[in-house]
């Protein structure tokens, strides 16, 4: 039985078992791999899409949970012409990737939160931003979404200084 | 097995410019393949790691995979700075896992660093180090080396070289004397007569004359590419999601699979009934290996679920009975017998000990296993056809997965292509010869016609990794009337000494560091820093210790241990930038750490304060590093910052356990790293002396989890001696 949703604007038809996890039917049925597996148990956050504009780590949640609704990837964050949005230039300008695979869920979180409180303080962005990065890029994470928001940087943004 | 870890280091060994890089240029076949892999389309190949095109595109063949750490930026960037290159025609590309482009110049550090003898290979033909590093199949991303080893002694005098042979060639067709050539993007220049060649133009010349390696590399005030923070290459795919990953590979027609190993290390697979697997929607096959079973499905997800409903019986290879306190028990009866594998140090110690009037201090110390837990799961993906293997993945030595590969498979060397992807963080668990998923992937590829991509779920991952070994400690010291140390032992208890990789370079007159080798059935690995968290840990905290008996502020009794030189000024600087002993919010407190790895010192000061629930929160962190010289500040800041939090959360939170001869953890839950709302702000400062290049991705780790201990026991008056600190606080 296909389930029919929205994935970046265009219709999409899923026709896998209904329990599957949206991350896999994004990544294997739709070959879109920008969304990451990481834990599988909606623990890290590597696999944050959008589902009508609310975070969700599709991992955990089943294709069957999505029928008729909106989904977002951070494919379908900025332009169709592959223009950036402000966030994710704010994330090169602060050269905030690492190895940089937890990033597009990183990225998803902080629009998400964006969107709901354009003007965040720290505590919002500690609240929002649970998702891991082993590399421990927090610090510039938290500095490319003040950047963005137009608050207050944190002195996490102080840029390396030498002698 | 001491080949394998990342524990190399030059030592002694002298290097410099131009004799390491020589078999680059001399070893013919080595750059005759490697000028057939990459020339082609008008392109000619300089001492295999380098191409010019004739329509001036300068390309690098990195022998370094970038797991996360930026170095392919820092490279090109010391490459172009002696080549002179037109930055904006300059690329990176992974070099192919071919032997011809093994990695010479680290394989100086392997060897120099087994055979414990500097002077001898320094003394070796190039020509036979080259040998030496393609049979072992060296092409290794690890021990902080990419820069200090592969840049700065094999990028920047193959640059160098390069600009004269560009320069002569250049020379002759103008008919004027190389004396007054001179180069500037990507061009030679004739001043006198205003004529310039391209480097396209003179490319398929140059790459006819021998190059020198006797080369004067630049002034440090003349570097126009060193130096700077180049936005690092990797960045823009890493924020839009097109980055492609190991775990990314999708080939036609491509099956997924993943396995179930034995839980205790050493068990073996004795028996599984397939047909609860096979009876799953999308689940074409089950593969039982020697200790695993794999099922090869449509999809992941019906792959994992046909593991799942496997019911596999492992034997536990009469390892059962292991548990994290046996492990424990059996360093301290090591200690107690008093037979250490191996002592470094100075003076009696003994004798110190036990002089009229110093005061005798003790404590043990407990470290758990660490787990790497980098984000991106292992995937490989391989495809036998046609008598040839093909793999996919993410790997920190692409050469020794090839014959990893090839060896598990079956099939000769030249039968194995990998194709190196990029890695989802690595941390040192990402090395062929503890990463079973090569093995795993090339027999299960043997067995079918279609391209198969093997994925670990995160439990797989998380209970079957090489792990920072578990380690004990137990130090004494003599502390004078005068607070002065007399005398220090290091009683340590792990499965490798690491004592080259941290020296202990505080001034005391007796010094004995005795290690006791003690394994288990766990695999251990490299862990970001390697045995530096471990002496790291116990050193510092115990300074502390003596500090606080001696009554002496920490900063300033280190001090009085320290001589004039490179640790004293990282000190100095970290005390002066965190404001040591100014006034805190009350509930806080200050600590601090100085630790030297990888030839880099790094000083940090985190403070603290305590959650209602007895939980450390960590406010600020300060970093002095004194890595030599920078290439790249600010991605060279995201490394010690990356590093100080991974050695934050390492401390605060995570631990491996061990029962019945298993892992007991298993994911994110139960094996907890650091989130961004405990993560400190970081102040980086760096301090270039100009001493030998040190490394960087890995320095800014260790120092952090002593200092937070020692913030917390100034906090508190309790002394943290078992990590991680998250069980001492319940306890």
């Amino acid at each position: 039985m296909a389930i029919e949703a929205k994935v970046n604007g265009k219709p999409v038809s899923f026709s896998v078992e209904p329990d599957t996890p949206l991350l896999w039917a994004i990544r294997e049925e739709l070959g879109m791999t920008g969304t990451k597996f990481g834990c599988g148990i909606a623990a890290c956050g590597a696999c944050s899409v959008h589902i009508d504009g609310e975070i969700t780590r599709s991992c955990s949640v089943p294709i069957s949970d999505v029928a008729g609704k909106s989904i977002t990837t951070i494919e379908g964050l900025g332009g169709a012409d592959g223009t950036l949005t402000a966030l994710q230039q704010a994330w090169i300008e602060h050269q905030v990737p690492q190895c940089g695979y937890c990033q597009s869920g990183q990225i998803m979180a902080a629009a998400a939160l964006l969107a709901k409180t354009p003007k965040p303080s720290d505590a919002d962005i500690d609240a929002a931003m649970t998702n891991i990065c082993r590399c421990g890029t927090y610090p510039r994470i938290r500095a490319a979404i003040h950047a963005v928001a137009g608050t207050a940087a944190t002195p996490a943004a102080t840029p390396a200084s030498a002698a | 097995m001491g080949m394998i870890r990342r524990t190399f280091l030059i030592g002694g060994a002298a290097l410099v410019g131009g004799g390491i890089f020589a078999v680059q240029y001399g070893d013919s076949s080595a750059r005759s393949q490697a000028a057939k892999l990459t020339d082609g389309k008008g392109g000619h190949n300089f001492g295999t790691w380098l191409r010019i095109g004739e329509d001036d595109t300068v390309t690098l063949y990195s022998p370094h995979t970038d797991i996360g750490q930026g170095s392919n930026t820092g490279l090109a960037q010391m490459l172009a700075e002696e080549l002179d290159a037109d930055w904006s025609k300059l690329s990176v590309v992974s070099a192919p896992a071919e032997s011809a482009f093994a990695n010479v110049v680290l394989g100086k550090g392997f060897l120099s660093e087994m055979s414990g003898y500097p002077g001898i290979i320094g003394a070796m033909p190039m020509s036979l180090l080259g040998m030496v590093a393609r049979q072992l199949n060296l092409q290794i991303t690890g021990g902080s080396s990419a820069l200090r080893f592969t840049g700065q002694h094999g990028l920047r005098v193959l640059g160098a070289g390069t600009r004269a042979a560009l320069i002569e060639t250049a020379a002759g067709r103008m008919g004027v004397p190389a004396g007054e050539l001179t180069t500037a993007d990507g061009k030679v220049l004739h001043a006198k007569s205003g004529k310039s060649l391209r480097y396209g133009e003179l490319a398929s010349e140059a790459a006819t004359r021998s190059l020198s390696t006797k080369v004067a590399l630049k002034d440090p005030k003349d570097f126009k590419h060193m130096g700077k923070s180049i936005p690092r290459f990797d960045i823009p795919a890493k924020v839009n999601g097109t980055a492609q990953y190991g775990m990314d590979v999708i080939k036609p027609d491509m099956r997924v699979a993943t396995v179930i190993a034995a839980p205790v290390r050493g068990g073996k697979l004795e028996s599984v009934d397939p047909k609860p697997a096979l009876a799953i929607a999308g689940v074409e096959k089950v593969i039982s290996l020697e200790s695993a079973v794999v099922v090869v499905a449509k999809g992941y997800w019906q792959a994992l679920k046909g593991a799942r409903a496997l019911a596999p019986k492992f034997s536990d290879g009469g390892k059962g009975l292991i548990t994290t306190a046996t492990i424990f028990a059996e360093q301290d009866k090591l200690r107690a017998e008093g037979k250490p594998t191996k002592t470094e140090g100075q003076g009696d110690v003994d004798a110190a000990l036990k002089a009229d009037g110093v005061k005798v201090i003790e404590a043990d110390y407990r470290m758990p296993f660490l787990h790497h837990a980098m984000m991106e799961p292992f995937a490989l993906t391989a495809h036998y056809k046609d008598g040839h293997l093909d793999v996919w993945g993410g790997m920190q030595d692409p050469l020794n997965a090839k014959a990893t590969a090839a060896s598990s498979a079956g099939l000769s060397a030249d039968k194995v292509t990998f194709h190196p992807m990029l890695i989802g963080g690595s941390f040192g668990r990402r090395l062929p010869m503890y990463m079973e998923i090569v093995d795993q992937v090339a027999r299960v590829a043997m067995q079918v016609p279609y391209p198969v991509k093997l994925i670990w779920s995160r439990e797989e991952e998380v209970s079957q990794g090489a792990y920072r070994p578990q380690s004990s400690a137990k130090l004494t010291a003599a502390l004078s009337t005068d607070g002065k140390i007399t005398a220090w032992r290091n009683d340590f208890a792990q499965p490798e000494d690491g004592l080259r990789e941290v020296p202990f370079f505080y001034d005391v007159p007796a010094v004995a560091r005795r290690h006791f080798k003690q394994v288990s059935n766990q695999t251990v690995g490299a862990w970001r820093s390697v045995n530096a968290t471990q002496h790291g840990f116990t050193t510092e905290s115990f300074m502390d210790e003596l500090a606080h008996t001696a009554g002496v502020d920490p900063v300033e009794f280190r001090l009085r241990h320290l001589k004039q030189g490179r640790h004293r000024a990282v000190l100095e600087e970290v005390a002066r930038r965190s404001g040591w002993g100014t006034p805190l919010e009350p509930g806080h407190a200050r600590g601090v750490a100085v630790v030297e790895c990888f030839n880099t010192i790094v000083g940090e000061v985190i403070e603290a304060s305590l959650a209602e629930d007895g939980t450390p929160r960590i406010h600020k962190a300060f970093a002095v590093v004194d890595c030599g010289t920078v290439v790249n500040p600010t991605a060279a800041e995201g490394q010690i910052l990356g590093g100080l939090v991974m050695g934050l959360s390492s401390g605060v939170g995570e631990a491996i356990t061990i029962d019945k001869g298993a892992v007991q953890q298993s994911n994110f839950t139960d094996y907890e790293v650091l989130k961004l709302a405990n993560a400190p702000s970081v102040d980086v400062h760096f301090i270039n002396s100009g001493a030998e290049m040190g490394g960087i991705g890995e320095p800014g780790l260790p120092p952090a989890t002593p200092a937070l201990a020692n913030a917390l026991f100034a906090l508190t008056g309790k002394r943290v001696r078992q990590l991680p600190i998250k069980d001492q606080a319940k306890a």
